[in-house]
């Protein structure tokens, strides 16, 4: 593996020789990926390549499926996350995440938004709460959209809209990383070109993780993009070095679309 | 090709008629069932009343009138020889062995109209009094011979009438037909069922979500499961042994109440919970667990704030459709001593009570023809209160199902 004169200096989220087991199988070997504060860091490849594996560990979300195990140490600002003294709960706050499918709860916009708040005691009264609410839906693009409807059910908005939903959800608890599982694969043209938009508003107030299948939007979005093939991690580099000069064949041949 | 098409299009039809065939079969039974039910048990809400004047001037009733209100009046009242009056004034009224054509109880109504109006042992009035129970059959059914007669010349006179009969409603089971009433075991499968429910929806529940939710997936949790769903198919019959051994004859509880009733159902009952909640908490889509888990979400809290009330309205469908199956029961009760005479509307849980089905079962085998139709409106009873709880079922799975 090559890892190029990448220089962060102060990485949000370090990987450190992270394999990842679902029983006897083994989805992920060795894999080290420095997560930049202020960039969005983008991961792709072919499918069962292990990318989704890597992301849901970042934020322990492996934690839910039986029999899965990771190796190899996982840092949050110096802090390791699979620590015992890590609390699954608050790591979660801390790094969001948003699903490839969108998943408002079955319950009012407003709601949908004010949950994660309200679980973790993010605000003391109604009014801390809507301006909570509207915060994180301006910022989500989403405001203008919803501001006279806040009590309608989520699950009746239009899929871009939904999607946008659960990341001001995501938002709302002010997290410091928030993890995108193919977040547009569920979308038409217009509202993933809207996702893609506001992720570049959202760049360098969050650290931006996203697995993505479409490869025009890696290169869009991202600042470091990282090629997975089979569990590994092939190649992680500057965005515009990967799409334009990869060091690996393997690359290369993914990117030109000889397989994938 | 072409045959083949015509050969899918024929099958096609066959299934369509094979399908509209039983739906028509399954109606034509039901409207049978209601017809003859209906047909019969309508009767039994009814009774036939005979009017009779006492004259308390000829036959006076020797009570203090100021004792009327006491605790043990109507100790007094039949210690007077209410009855004696009553059936005097029957013969005197409606012929020979007039005393005969009204109810043994009839005393009864006339004791409690007294208490209720004390100016009525002053002079004359006239009491419409039960019938006696050949008297209500050959009223509402017609007779020959002399019954016939009799009926048709009490008809004549105008001292028949016939009207609801409140008594039912309102009283427990009797040997009389003019006083026996659904009331009593009405009560008590309110309770019973009342405290099956109690016992069995938490547990049920709970055991579902943490098979689903927390337990690991392993030889004990297999075990488990295959132990549940062979409960729930185990003959209602063997639930009332087990409960007769542990709650009768080990805690010693009260026997034939509602309480080890409602434990009985209960063990009976929780199995059917647990497989319906754990099949409604199964289908909460796992994307609202991430959902919920990705914003910082405890399991606790994944579990009572998204999947409890995603799964609630199949959990209660599933649960009333149990408790109705519970409802119905009778054998598992024959066994705990519910199915004893109880001419006492019960009190509370722990007083000796019958259920409808198990009226139902004892007034089926009674001789007095006057029970016929009151096992036919039981029947009705029952069954209202079935189609009462199914249609709670549909209003709360529409009220609370989300659709997303």
């Amino acid at each position: 593996m090559i890892q190029d004169e990448l220089s962060i200096p102060d990485p949000k989220m370090k990987a450190k020789g992270v394999s990842v087991f679902y029983g006897e199988k083994q989805a992920l070997s060795d894999v080290s990926i420095d997560v930049g504060t202020d960039l969005v860091t983008a991961f792709i490849g072919p499918s069962g390549c292990g990318k989704s594996t890597f992301l849901r560990s970042l934020n322990r979300m492996n934690d839910t499926i039986a029999g899965a195990r990771v190796t190899g140490a996982i840092e949050l600002d110096g802090e390791d996350i699979y620590a015992p003294s890590m609390d699954v709960v608050q790591l979660r706050a801390r790094v969001g995440m948003v699903f490839q499918k969108p998943n408002p709860f079955p319950k009012s916009i407003y709601d949908n938004v004010a949950y994660g708040p309200r679980i973790h005691g993010l605000a003391a009264a109604k009014a801390d709460l809507d301006s909570i609410v509207e915060r994180a839906l301006v910022r989500a693009g989403l405001w203008d959209e919803v501001k006279d409807r806040l009590g309608e059910s989520g699950t009746a908005l239009s899929g871009g809209q939904q999607q946008r939903l659960c990341i001001a959800r995501a938002i709302a608890v002010d997290p410091e990383v928030i993890l995108m599982d193919e977040p547009c694969s569920a979308l038409d043209p217009i509202a993933t070109a809207k996702i893609e938009e506001l992720i570049h508003e959202l760049r360098g107030k969050y650290a931006i993780v996203i697995v993505t299948h479409n490869m025009q939007q890696a290169a869009r979005v991202s600042q470091r993009t990282a090629f997975f093939h089979l569990g590994t991690l092939v190649e992680y580099g500057r965005t515009t070095d990967i799409f334009t000069n990869p060091k690996q064949d393997r690359t290369k041949d993914y990117i030109t679309g000889r397989y994938g | 090709m072409q045959s083949r098409i015509a050969r899918r299009y024929a099958a096609e039809r066959r299934f369509k008629a094979l399908g509209l065939g039983a739906v028509l079969l399954s109606g034509l039974f039901l409207a049978f069932l209601l017809f003859v039910m209906v047909g019969n048990g309508a009767r039994g809400f009814t009774y036939t009343h005979v009017a009779v004047p006492i004259d308390f001037e000829a036959t006076p009733l020797t009570i203090d009138a100021s004792r009327l209100d006491d605790p043990d009046a109507d100790q007094l009242i039949a210690n007077a020889g209410l009855s004696d009056i009553v059936a005097f004034a029957a013969d005197e009224a409606l012929g020979d062995g007039g005393s005969a054509l009204i109810s043994e109880n009839a005393w009864k109504e006339v004791r409690s109209a007294i208490k209720a109006d004390p100016n009525l042992l002053i002079g004359k009035s006239t009491f419409e009094l039960p019938a006696s129970s050949a008297i209500d059959i050959a009223a509402k059914e017609g007779a020959k011979g002399e019954l016939g007669a009799r009926v048709a010349a009490l008809k004549a006179n105008g001292r028949l009438s016939t009207g609801i009969h409140w008594p039912f409603f309102r009283n427990a089971d009797a040997t009389d037909p003019a006083v026996a009433g659904i009331w009593g075991a009405l009560k008590g499968s309110v309770l019973t069922i009342v405290i099956a429910f109690l016992i069995a929806f938490p547990t049920g529940v709970l055991a579902a979500l943490y098979l689903e939710e927390y337990a690991p997936r392993n030889r004990w949790t297999d075990l488990i499961e295959v132990s549940i769903n062979n409960l729930a198919a185990v003959p209602s019959i063997i639930f009332g042994l087990l409960a007769l051994a542990v709650f009768i004859n080990w805690f010693g509880l009260c026997q034939a109440s509602a309480l080890v009733g409602g434990l009985t159902l209960a063990l009976m009952t929780m199995p059917v919970i647990v497989i319906a909640a754990r099949n409604a908490i199964k289908a909460v889509p796992p994307s609202i667990r991430d959902a919920a888990l990705g914003v910082g979400a405890s399991p606790v809290q994944v579990v009572f704030h998204h999947v409890l009330p995603l799964a609630l309205p199949g959990i209660l469908t599933g649960t009333i459709i149990g408790m109705a199956r519970a409802l119905g029961e009778t054998a598992p009760l024959l066994l705990i001593g519910m199915r004893a005479f109880i001419g006492d509307v019960p009190n509370g849980i722990c007083a000796p009570s019958t259920v409808l089905p198990m009226q139902i079962f004892l007034w089926s085998d009674e001789v007095d023809r006057g029970f016929v139709e009151k096992t036919s409106a039981a029947i009705i009873v029952l069954l209202i209160v079935l189609l009462s709880m199914n249609a709670l079922a549909i209003y709360l799975r529409n009220r609370f199902e989300k659709r997303w």
